[in-house]
């Protein structure tokens, strides 16, 4: 398989476009979620309001570099409201000016995360329907994310089966902050019926979680919490794989979102020598977990790393494997990465074409 | 000297374009105006009366430095004290936020390998400019205003 990649020629790499793996939308006014949801859940929005396990109810937990809870600067959209809730200027400013073909919308919103589990899974089931009404239904180009209550593994499927049949969902979402840690039982049903339907799970890092965003409890700067989030895409890896989830489900397709991918060489090297010196405590994993690394997850490639040497970097993403890894540019938010400018390693044009689309295209069966 | 050194030093050389290419009241203290000069996007900040320019586009990743925010320089010496300096001098890219200070182009960050091109701007009586060798393409130069004249 490797050869015929590797004959692809340049101008395919020039002339192709690129999927972006994660592009968040956003309501045009702060109530707009309430429009989706049966009048039962509506009344009590009204009356309680939506809580989660965040410190701050409204905003984020930190003031973020730019405005709008860290939006690009030039990203509100001149017909008026909040950046990426107008589809038209989505459309100029991502998917033209950046040649997207496909963009996998990655919703951030509390639904996942809210206190009232009941509410959670009725949030998760508007914000699905918010997707496919506001964007993915008149744009082609965007498809939709499953949400899921994924602390109520039965409610968390029967959303999915209801939504598995709308080809426009590619993928299932869910937060890395669960409340326990992600390779534990209580999640497996929705590993089980993940595998079923071929759907891959994106772990989006966010603001959003029951946990805080480190295991000593909240940081005190945004900075810190920035590189926290590979920290919380860490646990879940080791917590699947040392919980045996791909021995039970060796088909299931993970996909790790905004927490950066140098940190892959050293986990593994650190957790296949453990493995090898206490395989017994755990030995319903069979094999060693940088092999589950290399078959079982994904990893999107925005903040991209930037080290002094940029062929640093290309030694750690060809260890990684081109094949593992997928672009995406985190539109509108500040720390958005271009197609055109993200990569400053040179990259071949095969590795380019696996990563700026072909990968995200076979995973996610976008054709 | 060798004939060839010679024949070099006896080419004349490239002449400074002159650009009028604002007025000076277009751009409020505090704020920017994008301008392009001979195919060059180039940001101009008014800071405090003075007018400064950098090119445009971000060497970063490519936003455009006239839609970043202006901002003082942040310095600490010990955790808990902070010095503000320097107010309307830098301007911090719109999407990733490299300070850029506006006098040399320069990123605060890494000076030496991320850094825009700065260039001369010079404010001139409207009555200075309607007899001078300046390209103005835009503006009906008027002899009472005063213009922003930028020299690539």
């Amino acid at each position: 398989m490797e050869s015929s990649v590797l004959e692809r020629t340049e101008d395919k790499a020039e002339t192709l476009g690129v999927v972006d793996c994660d592009v968040h939308p956003a309501f045009s006014r702060p109530d707009q979620l309430s429009d989706y949801l049966p009048e039962r859940w509506k009344q009590h929005v009204r009356d309680y309001a939506i809580r989660s396990a965040n410190p701050l109810l409204g905003t984020l937990p930190y003031p973020r570099l730019t405005p709008g809870n860290g939006m690009r600067r030039d990203s509100w959209p001149p017909a008026g409201g909040p950046p990426a809730s107008d589809l038209d200027f989505l459309r100029e400013q991502l998917l033209e000016q950046c040649n997207i073909e496909i963009g996998i919308l990655q919703p951030l919103a509390a639904g996942s995360v809210a206190f009232n589990m009941e509410l959670g899974a009725a949030l998760c089931s508007a914000l699905n329907d918010w997707q496919i009404d506001k964007f993915a239904g008149p744009e082609p180009r965007l498809r939709a994310s499953i949400c899921i209550p994924q602390e109520d593994a039965k409610e968390a499927v029967a959303e999915i089966d209801k939504r598995v049949t709308d080809r426009r969902f590619v993928q299932i979402a869910m937060p890395p902050r669960t409340i326990e840690p992600a390779g534990r039982k209580r999640y497996w049903p929705i590993y089980e019926a993940a595998e079923h339907y071929g759907l891959p799970i994106g772990l989006h890092t966010s603001a959003f979680g029951y946990r805080p965003n480190t295991p000593s409890g909240w940081t005190s700067f945004y900075l810190e919490e920035h590189f926290a989030a590979s920290n919380s895409l860490q646990t879940v890896m080791s917590s699947m794989i040392l919980e045996g989830v791909f021995e039970q489900f060796p088909k299931l397709k993970i996909v790790l979102v905004e927490g950066g991918f140098s940190w892959l060489p050293s986990l593994f090297w650190r957790m296949d020598r453990e493995w090898k010196r206490m395989r017994s405590e755990v030995p319903h994993v069979k094999r060693k977990p940088s092999e589950y690394a290399a078959e079982n997850f994904w990893y999107t490639t925005q903040p991209i790393e930037e080290p002094e040497k940029n062929t640093h970097l290309l030694d750690i993403l060809r260890w990684i494997g081109p094949d593992r890894l997928m672009f995406s540019t985190d539109y509108p938010h500040w720390d958005f990465d271009d197609p055109r400018y993200a990569f400053k390693v040179p990259l071949t044009p095969a590795e380019k074409n696996a990563i700026f689309r072909d990968n995200a295209m076979k995973l996610f069966r976008l054709q | 000297m060798t004939s060839a050194q010679a024949e070099v030093k006896a080419r004349p050389k490239r002449e400074a374009s002159r650009h009028v290419v604002a007025r000076v009241d277009e751009i409020a203290e505090g704020k920017s105006k994008l301008v392009n000069v001979e195919g060059r996007a180039i940001a101009i900040f008014n800071v405090k009366g003075e007018y400064l320019a950098i090119a445009n586009r971000c060497p970063h990743e490519g936003a455009d430095l006239c839609r970043g925010s202006v901002v003082p320089l942040i310095e600490s010496d010990t955790p808990g004290v902070v010095r503000l300096s320097r107010h309307g001098e830098l301007v911090r890219c719109p999407w990733h936020g490299w300070e850029f200070d506006l006098r040399t182009g320069k990123s605060w960050c890494d000076p030496s390998r991320t850094r825009v091109k700065s260039y001369d701007v010079k404010v001139e009586r409207g009555a200075a400019l309607v007899e001078g060798p300046y390209q103005t393409e835009v503006y009906k130069i008027s002899v009472e205003d005063e213009y922003l004249v930028l020299e690539l």
